[in-house]
């Protein structure tokens, strides 16, 4: 797209003259990354002078880096619009924004995976973090082991519940489904992907506090229901679209042998998809094990172990991040870094997950010769 | 496919595991429209008593649901908007960066990137914004009272800790991104390859080939993409939760200590502790949240799904 300068030489050998039509008018070839770095050596000496003055005392690498692009986009855009026209001016410009807009995404990320690191090991590293809970513990000390059992009893519940239903429903949109029910299903599957979760812990709350009469209700079963909500239709969306990768002829040659439909789709369409849908299912469970606002209303917060899912409160690991911070007792630095240690455990627990869907997705991938 | 006349249609033979099975699948879908039915209904049926509370049953000087609900609703929206300012530019250069920009071979890499943003459990989200971000801000906010204070919205006197609905927006943003990007960029590539060519082939720039060919293409898939970041950023809990430091008023102002909470965040933060009616209330204010967010996300669906009918791109 970028079309390099040439140079045309006479048959005689000498060089030209410089007037090539191919490269007059055009800036050199990678003339935009020494432009960049010209600015931002030119902001450098500039902070650098402000400090050697006195002005500010240390020197400022952000402002540095951000007034360096700001006065690159200013600069590459009058050097190219003098040599290569508006045009060509205006598409340099844009070049260097949405670039710059993709390294912006990636600050946030950087430094929260730092931040993260960083204050999170201290106590992430401590013996009884993974083997105590925080009965009775005052200040330093103590465990999130409550908090991980209990975010893998609900998150473990809700996936048994959400899997069977979002997988059937998955097989019914693409296998059975045709008319207004398979559409609304479709349109309403989409709608849910949006429900806000703590309208999803609401539900939970409004439906066991009638169903058993009890105005404070609590306790972990009813987290596993709000964590279905948000789950199934992720469960369902990722499902159907790999059932519907799955080639029809696979069907038809199945059909053509005599196999009933339901044993089609049971030992045909889902053997064939299989890595797709648990690489999807994967990344559901990703996304709602790190839900706090339902779980903190309906399966409440303690600091007690409990392994019983029907009755009692049952700390989750996004809870206790969120309690450690918000009720901080009489060391508040303790209950700061338990949070962060939390926070440490629960973004390894989803990386992990996302990375083991992921290499599912490329080991055990159907491979279509193509 | 058949040439033969067929006089009477032909019946597959019924067997048992095909019935249980059909019912099995029709039962789970027709589940789901149940449980948004159940959703709705007992959420509605939890909060008629918080249309019927005396004025004392209201936390503040609210006297009835409404008056209550009010600035919480103008929150929600107003974190929301500055939100969605600040992350659709961004999502669509990003999302431009990935799919036109990029060399070919980095850019799946680069969306995976960008979608580690999505995996941050929201609760960590507002663990950085508040030890991280708003210390980082807070300066730059002085410095934006001093010299543009007299702008309404700049208006001060600016917070001493950061912990300001403009704090929070940028955190939303954050949290936005990746969802509005994953849509737009794979909205951008399904952009038909000989529109792209045509516009190069006539000289035009890469940035005109953009503007002539990918963004009229793209724009409902970025109106949708931008709708449904909206309806993730109205549903924000932990984030905000923990971050804005909230008052029961209206408040336009960016980088003050007074600032409107949200719905979702005024749940979390007074749930632990409600009783009585007050649970109702609560539960009521989620209803109005739930029927915003319904009506935002069926509004992003009915768009992608009438765009998908009309181009011939799938």
């Amino acid at each position: 797209m970028t079309a390099t300068a040439t140079s045309v030489r006479t048959p005689g050998g000498a060089p030209a003259p410089l007037t090539n039509s191919f490269t007059a008018g055009k800036l050199p070839k990678r003339s935009s990354l020494w432009v960049l770095l010209a600015s931002w050596l030119v902001a450098a000496a500039v902070f650098g002078v402000l400090q050697l003055s006195g002005a500010v005392n240390e020197f400022n690498i952000a402002g540095t880096f951000f007034f360096g692009t700001v006065f690159y986009c200013i600069s590459i855009y009058s050097l190219s619009y003098f040599v290569e026209g508006g045009r060509m001016a205006k598409d340099r410009l844009v070049t260097a924004l949405v670039t710059t807009a993709f390294v912006l995404a990636l600050l946030p990320l950087v430094s929260l995976v730092v931040t993260t690191l960083t204050n999170g090991l201290p106590a992430f590293l401590t013996p009884t973090f993974f083997n105590s809970s925080q009965r009775n513990i005052v200040g330093a000390g103590g465990g999130a082991l409550h908090a991980i059992v209990g975010t893998l009893f609900i998150t473990g519940t809700a996936t048994l519940i959400s899997v069977p239903i979002g997988l059937l429903a998955a097989i019914y949109l693409t296998e059975y489904g045709r008319g207004r029910l398979a559409r609304g299903i479709t349109f309403f599957v989409d709608v849910m992907t949006g429900i806000p979760s703590i309208v999803a812990g609401l539900f939970a709350f409004a439906l066991f506090a009638l169903l058993f009469n009890q105005p404070g209700i609590r306790f972990g079963l009813g987290g596993a229901i709000a964590l279905s909500v948000l789950m199934i239709p992720v469960v369902v969306r990722s499902s159907e679209e790999m059932l519907k990768l799955v080639p029809n002829e696979l069907r038809e040659a199945a059909y053509a042998l005599g196999v009933p439909k339901w044993l089609t789709v049971l030992k045909v369409v889902l053997p064939t998809s299989v890595a797709g849908i648990v690489t999807g299912i994967m990344i559901s469970i990703a996304r709602v094990i790190g839900e706090t606002a339902p779980l903190l209303i309906i399966a409440g917060f303690t600091s007690s172990m409990n392994y019983n899912l029907f009755s009692e409160r049952m700390m989750t690991l996004p809870v206790f991040v969120y309690t450690q911070y918000a009720s901080q007792g009489a060391s508040a630095q303790a209950y700061i870094d338990r949070a962060w240690a939390g926070a440490l455990t629960l973004i390894l627990i989803v990386m992990l997950l996302n990375g083991i869907a992921r290499l599912i997705a490329r080991f055990f991938a159907p491979k279509f010769g193509r | 496919m058949t040439t033969t006349v067929a006089r009477s249609a032909i019946r597959a033979k019924q067997r048992p595991g095909d019935r249980i099975f059909t019912t099995a699948t029709v039962v789970a879908g027709s589940l789901i429209l149940a449980v948004l039915a159940a959703v709705a209904l007992f959420l509605v049926a939890q909060s008629i008593p918080a249309f019927l509370a005396q004025p004392d049953d209201f936390k503040g000087e609210a006297t009835n649901f409404w008056s209550y609900v009010w600035p919480f609703a103008f929150g929600t929206l107003w974190s929301a908007f500055l939100a969605l300012i600040m992350a659709v530019p961004l999502a669509i250069g990003i999302a431009l960066f990935i799919s036109h920009y990029a060399p070919r071979k980095l850019a799946q890499g680069l969306g995976y990137v960008i979608d580690l943003l999505a995996a941050v459990p929201s609760v960590v989200f507002g663990l950085w914004g508040i030890g991280v971000l708003a210390p980082l801000i807070q300066p730059f906010y002085t410095t934006l009272v001093e010299w543009f204070g007299w702008f309404p919205l700049f208006a001060g006197p600016v917070s001493g800790t950061g912990r300001t609905i403009l704090t929070v927006s940028v955190v939303l943003a954050v949290m936005v991104l990746p969802i509005i990007t994953a849509i737009c960029r794979e909205v951008f590539l399904q952009t038909p390859v000989l529109h792209e060519e045509a516009a190069l082939a006539l000289g035009a720039t890469r940035w005109e080939m953009i503007t002539m060919a990918v963004l009229p293409f793209g724009r409902p898939g970025i109106i949708s993409a931008s709708m449904l970041g909206l309806g993730r950023a109205l549903g924000e809990t932990m984030a905000v939760a923990m971050i804005l430091s909230p008052s029961p008023q209206v408040v336009f102002q960016l980088l003050t200590s007074q600032n409107s909470s949200t719905i979702a965040a005024n749940i979390a933060l007074n749930f632990p502790e409600a009783h009585g009616v007050g649970i109702n209330i609560l539960l009521g204010t989620g209803l109005v949240l739930f029927i915003i967010t319904l009506a935002v996300n069926m509004l992003a669906r009915f768009i992608i799904n009438r765009r998908k009918a009309f181009s011939g791109a799938n």
